[in-house]
C-alpha cells in the first residue's frame, strides 16, 4: 500500500499555483476549474490562479502562503521545468523553504500548446496537476553539496586555441598543463605564411604567443605527449600524461649539427611529404620548443648525431614515461584535420604532380618552406595559369556535407599569393562565394580589382586529356560555368585543391577519455548551440577552436578567450555545488553484483571490495536514475526520485483519468 | 553457392562474341556457371526511361526466376551486359529501398504466379572473375602471357555508376588489374568512364559519332593495341563506326576493340574461334613479339 501522508514534518500542506501564462495557458486550459480541482486535492491547503507565475507578484503569492498559511509543500503548474524550475526554488527558498519541497507540472508545452480541444486540455491539466501535488507530498528537504575545485588546468592541443587558452588562464595566476603530441607547438597556424583578409604575416602573430606560453612561469608545456586516462570529475580531475620519448634532451641548443650528420632521409609530414627531412629534425627553424627530435623508426642508430653534439643533449635510452597530475579544469583545443583528396580521385590528386593541396600551397608560399616562398610546378619552373578548386571534400554528401567555412577566405588569400609571386592567370572554381566576416568581403572585392578569374560552378574532373593543341600538356579543369550555362574547359598548369575540414582521427577515442559528446562526423558537442557555445554535458571540460567545428582563427582565439575565462570563474570560486538528486545506496540490500557499475555513463559508481558493495561518488553522480532502474536488488534510492513518489506521480495521473 | 548466367539479348545476338569468350574463359578456370531457364529481356535502359514501374517489373520476372534456384540461399546471377547488369541491379535496389515499389512489382509478380524474397545478388562478370575466381587463379590459368600488348581498359557508364558495387566509380580499376595479371600492359588513361555515346549513335549520330570518336582518338594517341570494353553497346559504337567516324573527323582511326573476355582468352591459350575473335571487323592480332 502507497503512503500519501507520511512526511518527515508531519503533516503536508501544499499550496498549488496554476500560471496563465498570459493566454499561452489560459487560452486553452480552464484555469479556474483546474485551480477549484487543485483544492479539492488532499493535503491541498490553498490553490490559486495567476497571470503569470514567474512574475515578482506571482512569486509574492507563493512566498505569502507560506509565511501566513504554513503552507510547506509547493506546486507550480506552468511551464516547462527547464525554463523557471530554478525561478521557483528560489522563491521557496528565499521564503524559508526547502527549495526541493517544490514540484512543477508543465501545463504548457505539455498541455496547451499541443493540445487541440480545451475540455481535454483542461483533463490533462488536472490529470498533471494531481499527479504533481501527489508527489510533492512525499517531497523531502535535500541539501547541495559543495566540492572543491583546484586551480590547475589541463588544455589539451598546443594550436593557437589551446595557446591562447593556456596563456589566458596562466596570466590569472593558474597553474596550466599545455599538452601538444607535436614535437612543436603552433599547430597549424604555424604552417601558414600569410593569413586573411588583412595578410598580416601567421609567424609574425604567433611567434611571440609561441615563446610566450613556452616561458610563462605558470605553463608547463609538455610537447611529444598525449593524455592517456582522464579520471575525477569537476574541480578533480586525475589525467595521465604519456611523454613520448624525444631522444634529445632540453640541454638541445637548436644549433642543428645533429641534423647536418644524420644519414636518415625521410617524408618531411610538417611539409605533407613534399620535401625531406633527416631522422633527427624538428618541425621548422623557429619551433617552439627548439628541441630536435629523433624519429627512431627512421633511425639508423649510427649515434653520429651523438658524437657531433656539443650539449651532450642526444640521449638514445630515453623511454616513454607516463606522468600523472591533478587538475581542477580542462579545455580541450585539438583542432582538425585537412580532408584527403585522394578519396576524390576525379580530382587527379595523389596522380598529376601539379595537382596541389591548399595546405601544400600554403607551405610554399611561406618563406621557410619548402620552395623558400616560390610558387613552383613539379619540374621547377614557374605555373603561368592556376586553378584554385572550392569545396573539395565541403558541402558534398559523397564527402562531407558542412561548409568548412574557412575555405573561400583562404583560397582568395591563396589567389592573392600566387597571382603576386607568378603574375599567374589564376582560376577560382566556387559553388557560392562565403565570405562572411570583418574585412572578408571587401577582400574578395580586392581580388576582382586584382584581376584574379572566379568561374561559379563545381568541377566536374581534371584530366590531362587534351582536345585541343592548347591543351597539350596542361591539366585540363572541367566545369560547369553556371553563371552563363556551359561546360568550360580551362588547361592550366597548376592545381589547388581546396580542402575541407574535418574532425581529427581519433576524436572519437578523445571524446571517450574526457567524457564528452561529439556530433555523428566528430566534432566535439557543446552544450548548447547557442548559449553554451564552448561548455560541453561533463562540468569542468570545455572546447575550444576548430574541434568543436570549422572555424578561422580570430572565431578561435574568442573561443579560446570564452572557455578560458569560464573555466578561470570556476577556479576562482572555489568549490561546484551539486544538485541532490544523486542516488543512494542502501549497503544492506547491496549485493555488491556490480550492475550499476557498467550501467553508470558518468562512471560514478565504484565498487568498495573491502565491503562489498557498490559506492557512489556524489560529485560525479548526475542523477539520471539508470543505475536506480537497473539494482535487481533495489539497493540505489535516488533522491527526488523514489520508488514511491513516481508511484505517486503515477497514481496522480491515474486517479484523474 | 550458384552462379546464374543472365545473357540477356545482346550476348545471343550482336555481341556473340563476349558470350563466346565469357563462357570459355570460365569454362577453362573450371567455375561451374548455369545459364538462367526461360529468362526474359532486362528492358535496358530505354524501357527504364519510359515506364519505370513496366521496366521493373519486367527486370523483376527474371530476379523472381533466379531466386528459385537458391534453395532459400543467396543466388549470384550474374549479367555480363552493363545494361543488364544496371537494370537488374536497380530493380533489385529499389524493391529493398522504396517500399511502394516493392509492393508494387511483387504485385505484378503475384499475378504470374511468381515472388521475389531479396535473396539475389546482381553481380558483373568482371567482378564475378576477380572477387570469386581472383586474379591468383587467372594468374595460374595464363598459357600464353599478353607480353607486348597495350591495352585501354574501357569500363563505360553503367559497371560502376551509379552504384560502385565493386570498384571505384570515377577511376575503376578491376579490369586494368585483370588484364595485368594476364601479362598485358594497361594504359592509365582518362577516357575510362567517359560515354561512348550509347544510343546516340543511332538517333543523333554526329553527337553519338563525336563521343566514341574522342575515346577512340584519346586510345590512338597512347598507341595502344586493343581496346577493352565491358558492354555490348560501347563494343558496337567503339567498333563499328570506325569508318564513317574517320571520313568525318578527317583522321583515320582504326583501333580493334574487343570484350575483356576475349583479351583474357588470348592469355588462356584459347582457340580465336571459341573465344570468337572472327567475329570482330577490326581484326585482333596478338602483336608481333608475342607470336
Amino acid at each position: 500500500m502507497i503512503r500519501t501522508n507520511q512526511t518527515p514534518d508531519g503533516q503536508p500542506k501544499i499550496g498549488v499555483y496554476i500560471c496563465h501564462c498570459g493566454m499561452n495557458i489560459a487560452g486553452q486550459v480552464g484555469v479556474e476549474e483546474v485551480t477549484a480541482f487543485a483544492s479539492s486535492l488532499p493535503n491541498v491547503v490553498v490553490a490559486r490562479h495567476y497571470k503569470f507565475m514567474c512574475s515578482d507578484p506571482g512569486q509574492e503569492l507563493i512566498q505569502a502562503d507560506i509565511a501566513e498559511r504554513g503552507v510547506n509543500r509547493v506546486v507550480v503548474a506552468s511551464c516547462s521545468p527547464l525554463l523557471h524550475e530554478a525561478t521557483f526554488r528560489q522563491a521557496c527558498a528565499a521564503a524559508g523553504l526547502n527549495p526541493f519541497c517544490f514540484q512543477m507540472a508543465n501545463i504548457r508545452e505539455q498541455v496547451s500548446w499541443v493540445t487541440a480541444d480545451k475540455d481535454h486540455a483542461t483533463s490533462k491539466a488536472k490529470a498533471l496537476v494531481a499527479a504533481a501535488a501527489r508527489r510533492v507530498a512525499l517531497h523531502q528537504p535535500l541539501e547541495r553539496r559543495r566540492v572543491a575545485v583546484r586551480r590547475e588546468t589541463l588544455v589539451v592541443g598546443a594550436g593557437i586555441a589551446g595557446i591562447e587558452a593556456a596563456l589566458r588562464i596562466a596570466d590569472s595566476g593558474k597553474k596550466v598543463y599545455l599538452v601538444e603530441r607535436d614535437s612543436s607547438i603552433g599547430g597549424h597556424m604555424a604552417k601558414f605564411d600569410k593569413t586573411f583578409p588583412t595578410l598580416d604575416c601567421a609567424a609574425c602573430i604567433l611567434t611571440p604567443k609561441m615563446v610566450r606560453v613556452a616561458r610563462h612561469p605558470n605553463v608547463e608545456l609538455v610537447t611529444l605527449a598525449e593524455v592517456d586516462e582522464v579520471s575525477g570529475y569537476v574541480g578533480n580531475f586525475t589525467v595521465k600524461l604519456r611523454r613520448r620519448a624525444r631522444y634529445v634532451t632540453g640541454a638541445c641548443t637548436g644549433c642543428g649539427q645533429c641534423e647536418e650528420v644524420c644519414p636518415c632521409v625521410q617524408p618531411n609530414q610538417f611539409e605533407m611529404g613534399r620535401s625531406q627531412r633527416k631522422a633527427i629534425y624538428r618541425n621548422f627553424p623557429q619551433a617552439v620548443p627548439n628541441w630536435f627530435v629523433i624519429d627512431y623508426g627512421a633511425c639508423s642508430g649510427c649515434r653520429l648525431c651523438e658524437d657531433v653534439c656539443e650539449a651532450g643533449a642526444i640521449d638514445h635510452e630515453q623511454e616513454d614515461e607516463v606522468e600523472e597530475i591533478q587538475v581542477g579544469t580542462i579545455v580541450l583545443a585539438t583542432g582538425f584535420k585537412t580532408f584527403d583528396p585522394r578519396i576524390l580521385p576525379q580530382y587527379g590528386y595523389g596522380r598529376y604532380e601539379n595537382v596541389y593541396t591548399s595546405l601544400e600551397v600554403e607551405r610554399m608560399v611561406n618563406a621557410s618552406g619548402p620552395t623558400g616562398g616560390q610558387v613552383l610546378l613539379a619540374d621547377g619552373s614557374e605555373p603561368k595559369s592556376v586553378a584554385i578548386i572550392h569545396c573539395v571534400g565541403s558541402r558534398d554528401k559523397k564527402t562531407n556535407p558542412w561548409c568548412s567555412k574557412v575555405c573561400c577566405m583562404y583560397s582568395l588569400k591563396l589567389a592573392h599569393l600566387v597571382k603576386q609571386r607568378t603574375g599567374a592567370e589564376v582560376y577560382n572554381f566556387y559553388i557560392d562565394m562565403r565570405t562572411p566576416g570583418k574585412g572578408y568581403e571587401e577582400f574578395y572585392d580586392r581580388l576582382l580589382e586584382e584581376g584574379v578569374q572566379f568561374v561559379r560552378g563545381r568541377v566536374a574532373d581534371i584530366t590531362d586529356w587534351p582536345m585541343t593543341e592548347a591543351e597539350e600538356g596542361k591539366l585540363v579543369v572541367r566545369a560547369e560555368d553556371s553563371l552563363i550555362g556551359v561546360t568550360r574547359r580551362i588547361p592550366v598548369d597548376m592545381v589547388i585543391l581546396s580542402v575541407g575540414l574535418e574532425p581529427q582521427l581519433d576524436a572519437h577515442q578523445m571524446r571517450k577519455k574526457f567524457n564528452i559528446s561529439c556530433s555523428s562526423e566528430g566534432w566535439f558537442l557543446e552544450r548548447h548551440p547557442k548559449l553554451a557555445p564552448v561548455a560541453t554535458f561533463t562540468d569542468g571540460v570545455w572546447i575550444a577552436g576548430a574541434c568543436q567545428g570549422p572555424k578561422d582563427i580570430p572565431e578561435t582565439v574568442a573561443q579560446a578567450g570564452a572557455a578560458a575565462s569560464e573555466a578561470i570563474a570556476l577556479m576562482d570560486k572555489g568549490h561546484v555545488e551539486i544538485e541532490p538528486n544523486t542516488v543512494e545506496i542502501d549497503e544492506e540490500k547491496c549485493s555488491g553484483c556490480k550492475t550499476c557499475l557498467g550501467m553508470c555513463p558518468y562512471h560514478a559508481i565504484s565498487r568498495d571490495d573491502q565491503k562489498g558493495v557498490a559506492v557512489v561518488n556524489q560529485a560525479m553522480c548526475k542523477g539520471c536514475g539508470t543505475c536506480a532502474a537497473a539494482c535487481p536488488s533495489g539497493a540505489i534510492r535516488q533522491h527526488l526520485f523514489t520508488d514511491e513518489e513516481i508511484y505517486q506521480e503515477i497514481e496522480g495521473v491515474l486517479s484523474y483519468v | 553457392m550458384s552462379f546464374l548466367y543472365y545473357p540477356g539479348c545482346a550476348l545471343k545476338s550482336s555481341s556473340k562474341g563476349y558470350e563466346e569468350s565469357l563462357l570459355a574463359v570460365l569454362g577453362q578456370l573450371n567455375f561451374p556457371i548455369q545459364e538462367l531457364p526461360d529468362w526474359s529481356c532486362c528492358g535496358a535502359t530505354t524501357y527504364m526511361g519510359i515506364d519505370e514501374k513496366k521496366a521493373f517489373a519486367l527486370a523483376a520476372r527474371n530476379l523472381a526466376l533466379a531466386e528459385q534456384f537458391g534453395a532459400g540461399e543467396t543466388v549470384h546471377l550474374v549479367a555480363p551486359c552493363a545494361a543488364c547488369y544496371l537494370v537488374l541491379l536497380k530493380t533489385q535496389k529499389y524493391m529493398a529501398e522504396y517500399e511502394s515499389i516493392g509492393r508494387t512489382i511483387s504485385a505484378a509478380l503475384n499475378a504470374v504466379g511468381l515472388k521475389y524474397e531479396g535473396r539475389v545478388r546482381v553481380r558483373h562478370a568482371l567482378d564475378v572473375i576477380i572477387h570469386d575466381i581472383g586474379l591468383g587463379e587467372v594468374r595460374a590459368a595464363v598459357r600464353r602471357p599478353l607480353e607486348g600488348m597495350k591495352v585501354a581498359c574501357y569500363y563505360g557508364c553503367q559497371v560502376a555508376r551509379p552504384f560502385a558495387e565493386f570498384d571505384d566509380q570515377h577511376r575503376p580499376r578491376s579490369m586494368d588489374d585483370l588484364l595485368r595479371a594476364c601479362g598485358a600492359e594497361t594504359v592509365d588513361w582518362p577516357a575510362k568512364v567517359t560515354c561512348c555515346g550509347a544510343m546516340l549513335t543511332g538517333t543523333i549520330e554526329q553527337v553519338g559519332q563525336r563521343r566514341s570518336y574522342m575515346i577512340l582518338h584519346e586510345a590512338k594517341r597512347r598507341g595502344v593495341d586493343v581496346v577493352a570494353t565491358a558492354c555490348p553497346l560501347c563494343q558496337f559504337n567503339l567498333e563499328c563506326f570506325q569508318g564513317p567516324m574517320s571520313r568525318r573527323y578527317g583522321d583515320e582511326v582504326k583501333v580493334p576493340v574487343g570484350y575483356f573476355t576475349q583479351v583474357m582468352g588470348m592469355a588462356l591459350g584459347l582457340d580465336d574461334r571459341r573465344i570468337g575473335l572472327d567475329r570482330l571487323f577490326i581484326p585482333l592480332w596478338r602483336p608481333v613479339a608475342m607470336v
